[in-house]
């Protein structure tokens, strides 16, 4: 997020998702977009039957690899230095949009300098990829009239994240790939609110709309607002978070909706967090890993008892609406979160309006402004929706850029690499994620009898040429180590993985990936590696 | 544009639009089995024929292009006749099942049966036996009302790329199923489900409860991923009993796996019904009125801040809850208590 914000000024999806069938080309990195997001999948596999070029750059021969013109199989957490060099190609070619970058950027010259290491024959040997293919993927995707780039924790979830937004934006930048339909940097959100958790300030920098907390002006806004003096301190991020639990520095915590003991990369880590805490309050629907180690537990509601909105990957806000009543004495987060306010605040605790709620936000992030629940009971509306009379945004920057003087930044992405590699202990590179029939720490999906019959049990996917090596059979159970940890569970013997690459989805707290991941931070967001880490595999 | 007339009313449509679109566009109703605006006509079930003056014999509208003048009527003793007919051979070999079936009061079939009053048949006769059990955890198939409309193979290779299912046999031993007819193994992502128009595919789910007696239907946002799915939830008291999607909405009724058919864990016997508190350190979590939860959260966060600061305080919001339980949450923290120190779990 922090790499597209300091990009453009806006972290989100520029562009919409019924878009990407009028595209010409399309690159997705990083997602593995028909098991994570479905739908939007769907969309993509129709732009391919429309005649649109699609280029695939993932490492697994992921379900999307069949629809795709071109695969780029590159080595996990090269994704930088394969873009850098179908940039490097871009250049060489005379491919770039020329009057885009002259008109609506900065930082060009230096940035193009930055290029010229990264020839095609330089990149082969890093990321895997022939030279020849980073050549046609590169005029594939700079010479439609209207390209798409769509990415998620894939390349995000590295040591390396920012870099590898920045060297998505950089691309589109180069090409004109942005402020038109059907083209732009699309992350793709995992859960179903990230975007809207985000647009409503759950961050440690800024309040709801992206305010900064150290800008003054923004400050005695929200001052005025809330009626109380407010912090002008950076907080601590989620990631950070832990240290600062073992050290003593944080002594309380309350986590609503979320299962960190158990998603967090190096779980380990995160419960001896959760433990070193004088008081931890845990709000969800389930016992989980992380309501074990809380002393208070408050039971929620679900999404199908509560009134509210969600929005999605492509801005989109939307109602939720309650179709039945919560079990037993199970309340609305909302509920329950503004008695606490009310009554930390010493006053009267009254029952919150969901919709005078949302008002209140409205009035507070000029970018939804236009946005109300009489409107969302006939349409659903894409930010920035500025008026009541605004029929909301499905692309970004059509005209400018929200930054100051309105350009788009290029960035320097210099190599960087993973914070760690196989050696000869740890001789495969893990990389984790998640499958279609499950969703985050399976929660809810594995309390689905259908869901859970066809996906019950956690495995590692190993390349055939590595398991004749290993002596190991499709279904062997393995012990699977990393310098953080050892779990146990079956193989899955498959060509989906290269050869040295495994792969485990962290649904399953039995065989739990997040045990074995690193939490080395990228330095700039705060992202944990959660996707790359060498392992030792043993019979 | 071109503009032509349909039962007398003039109607303009854009170039390439079948007749069948432009009648749409009019408001005309032509009867349908094998259609669906989100795929590829294929004029298999021949309900939708139409008369065009200057042509011979009726033609299906959803296959015909509109044409600049073209002159077209959708309704005549003819037509019905034949439309009649059509019906009456579907049903010459499909199970007079309309009782116990879980698509009854939603079957294009029985809607048809119904509109041309078809109760004896003339063409009765042999009856197809391809019922076999597919053990598939989702996924319900009664091959015997199958109408051979199609939708579910067009649905699963255009919409979905996925191709699980094909045709097999000829003529009146015509069926559809998956490769050597092994137990369906894809995607489920259940379109074939949403799209079939008659019995033939439903939900295992579904079983056991009410088709639509006392059933109310709720639209809401999928809780899963971030595509936002729209779907419709069907409950019974507090249970719920399905989830569908309208075709209207941006996901064009289209859901996934997760969307479709991941909804048990709601009324699951697992929820959290009260509050738990661990009055001491070390031991179990009992359980506790709200009362005594809320004022321990409210007494242990004023003690901690009044000891050791507000930012010895920490909040993880949630990505699954909604956007008003956000916004409330990062308030608690920001001006409640008088920290930044909120964030939420996963960035992407
Ligand atoms: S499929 Fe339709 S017509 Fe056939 S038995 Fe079921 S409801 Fe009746
Ligand atoms: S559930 Fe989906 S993938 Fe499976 S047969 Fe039906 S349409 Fe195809
Ligand atoms: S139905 Fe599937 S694709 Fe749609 S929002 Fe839900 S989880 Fe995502």
């Amino acid at each position: 997020m922090a790499g597209l914000a300091a990009k453009f000024g806006s972290g989100a999806m520029t562009n919409s998702v019924a878009e990407i069938e009028t595209a010409k080309a399309l690159l997705v990195i990083g997602s593995n977009t028909t098991e994570n997001h479905p739908i939007i999948a769907l969309r993509m596999k129709e732009a391919v039957r429309k005649g649109a070029k699609l280029i695939v750059a993932d490492p697994r021969k992921i379900p999307l690899t069949k629809f795709a013109t071109l695969w780029l199989r590159h080595k996990p957490g090269t994704d930088s230095v394969l873009l850098n060099a179908m940039m490097n190609v871009i250049l060489a070619e005379g491919l770039e949009d020329k009057n885009f970058i002259n008109e609506r950027t900065e930082g060009f010259a230096e940035f193009a300098d930055s290029l010229k290491e990264f020839t095609p024959e330089m990149a082969e040997p890093i990321t895997g990829v022939p030279a020849e293919d980073i050549r046609k993927a590169a005029r594939i995707y700079a010479e439609a009239e209207n390209a798409g780039i769509y990415y998620a924790m894939g390349i995000t979830q590295h040591v390396m994240g920012t870099n590898n937004v920045h060297a998505v934006g950089n691309l589109a930048m180069l090409t004109g790939n942005l402020g038109k339909p059907g083209a732009g940097v699309n992350p793709l959100r995992g859960q179903n609110n990230v975007q809207g958790a985000c647009d409503m300030g759950s961050l440690p920098n800024v309040y709801p709309g992206y305010q900064k907390v150290d800008s003054p002006e923004v400050q005695k806004k929200f001052e005025a607002a809330w009626g109380k003096p407010l912090s002008s301190k950076i907080g601590l991020p989620a990631s950070l978070m832990t240290e600062a639990m073992i050290e003593g520095k944080l002594k309380g915590m309350y986590i609503f909706g979320e299962n960190p003991a158990l998603s967090d990369p190096n779980t380990h880590h995160a419960v001896k967090g959760f433990e070193s805490l004088e008081f931890l309050v845990v709000q969800d629907i389930f016992n989980t890993e992380t309501t074990d180690l809380a002393d208070v537990v408050l039971p929620s509601a679900s999404f199908a008892e509560k009134t509210g909105t969600f929005t999605c990957s492509e801005r989109r806000i939307q109602k939720v609406r309650p179709a039945i009543a919560s079990p037993g004495e199970a309340r609305e987060d909302l509920a329950v979160i503004s008695e606490i306010y009310q009554r930390l605040n010493g006053e009267a605790v009254t029952v919150p309006d969901p919709e005078a709620v949302f008002a209140e936000v409205a009035s507070l992030w000029p970018g939804i402004s236009g946005v109300s629940y009489e409107r969302l009971e006939e349409e659903s509306l894409q930010w920035p929706c500025p008026s009541a009379d605004h029929p909301g945004t499905p692309y970004l920057f059509k005209e400018m850029f929200p930054r100051e003087g309105g350009k788009a930044q290029f960035t320097v992405v210099p190599r960087v690499i993973s914070s760690e590699l196989p050696d000869t202990e740890y001789p495969y590179l893990l990389t984790t994620g998640r499958e279609l029939f499950h969703y985050h720490t399976g929660t809810m999906t594995r309390r689905s009898t259908g869901l859970d019959a066809v996906a019950p049990t956690a495995f590692i996917e190993i390349n055939p040429a590595d398991a004749l090596k290993l002596g190991i059979a499709d279904g062997d159970q393995v012990n699977v180590s990393s310098r953080r940890g050892t779990i146990k569970l079956p193989t899955r013997v498959s060509e989906i993985v290269p050869p040295e690459v495994v792969f485990i989805p962290f649904h399953y707290k039995e065989a739990s990936a997040n045990k074995l991941t690193s939490d080395a931070l990228d330095p700039i967001c705060k992202i944990m590696e959660a996707k790359v880490c060498a392992v030792r595999i043993e019979k | 544009m071109i503009t032509l007339t349909i039962d007398n009313k003039t109607v303009e449509v854009v170039k390439g639009s079948t007749v069948l679109e432009a009648a749409k566009k009019l408001k005309i109703d032509i009867p349908t089995l094998c259609y669906d605006s989100r795929m590829k006509p294929h004029g298999a079930c021949r309900l939708c024929i139409v008369e065009i003056e200057g042509m011979r014999r009726p033609v299906t509208s959803c296959t015909t292009p509109a044409e600049q003048g073209m002159a077209v009527t959708t309704t005549s003793a003819h037509l019905e006749r034949l439309r009649k007919t059509t019906v009456e051979l579907l049903l010459s070999d499909h199970p007079n099942d309309c009782m116990v079936c879980i698509r009854a009061g939603s079957c294009t079939l029985q809607e048809l049966a119904y509109k041309y009053g078809i109760r004896e048949n003339r063409f009765g006769g042999a009856m197809r036996d391809h019922n076999r059990v597919d053990e598939n955890p989702f996924i319900m198939r009664e091959q015997n009302k199958c109408v051979l409309c199609g939708l579910c193979v067009r649905v699963c290779e255009e919409v979905q790329g996925v191709s699980a299912i094909g045709y097999a046999g000829r003529g009146f031993e015509a069926k559809i199923c998956s490769p050597f007819e092994h137990d369906l193994n894809c995607e489920f992502c259940g379109q074939c489900v949403s799209v079939c128009p008659t019995g033939a595919l439903s939900a295992k789910m579904w079983a056991g409860h009410p088709r639509h007696e006392g059933v109310e239907l709720t639209e809401t946002t999928c809780t899963y991923c971030g595509c936002g799915c729209n779907i419709t939830l069907h409950s019974l008291g507090n249970e719920i009993t399905r989830v569908s999607s309208r075709t209207d909405n941006h996901n064009r009724g289209w859901l996934c796996v997760k969307g479709r058919f991941g909804y048990e864990f709601i009324n699951s016997e697992d929820r959290l019904t009260t509050p738990l508190i661990r009055r001491e350190k070390g031991g179990a979590l009992e359980p506790a009125s709200w009362e005594e939860a809320i004022s321990l959260v409210v007494d242990k966060f004023s003690a901690i801040k009044e000891k050791h600061g507000a930012d010895a305080l920490g909040g993880l919001a949630s990505a699954r809850c909604t956007n008003e339980e956000n916004y409330m949450f990062q308030k608690l923290f920001r001006s409640a208590i008088g920290t930044n120190n909120v964030d939420h779990c996963a960035r992407y």
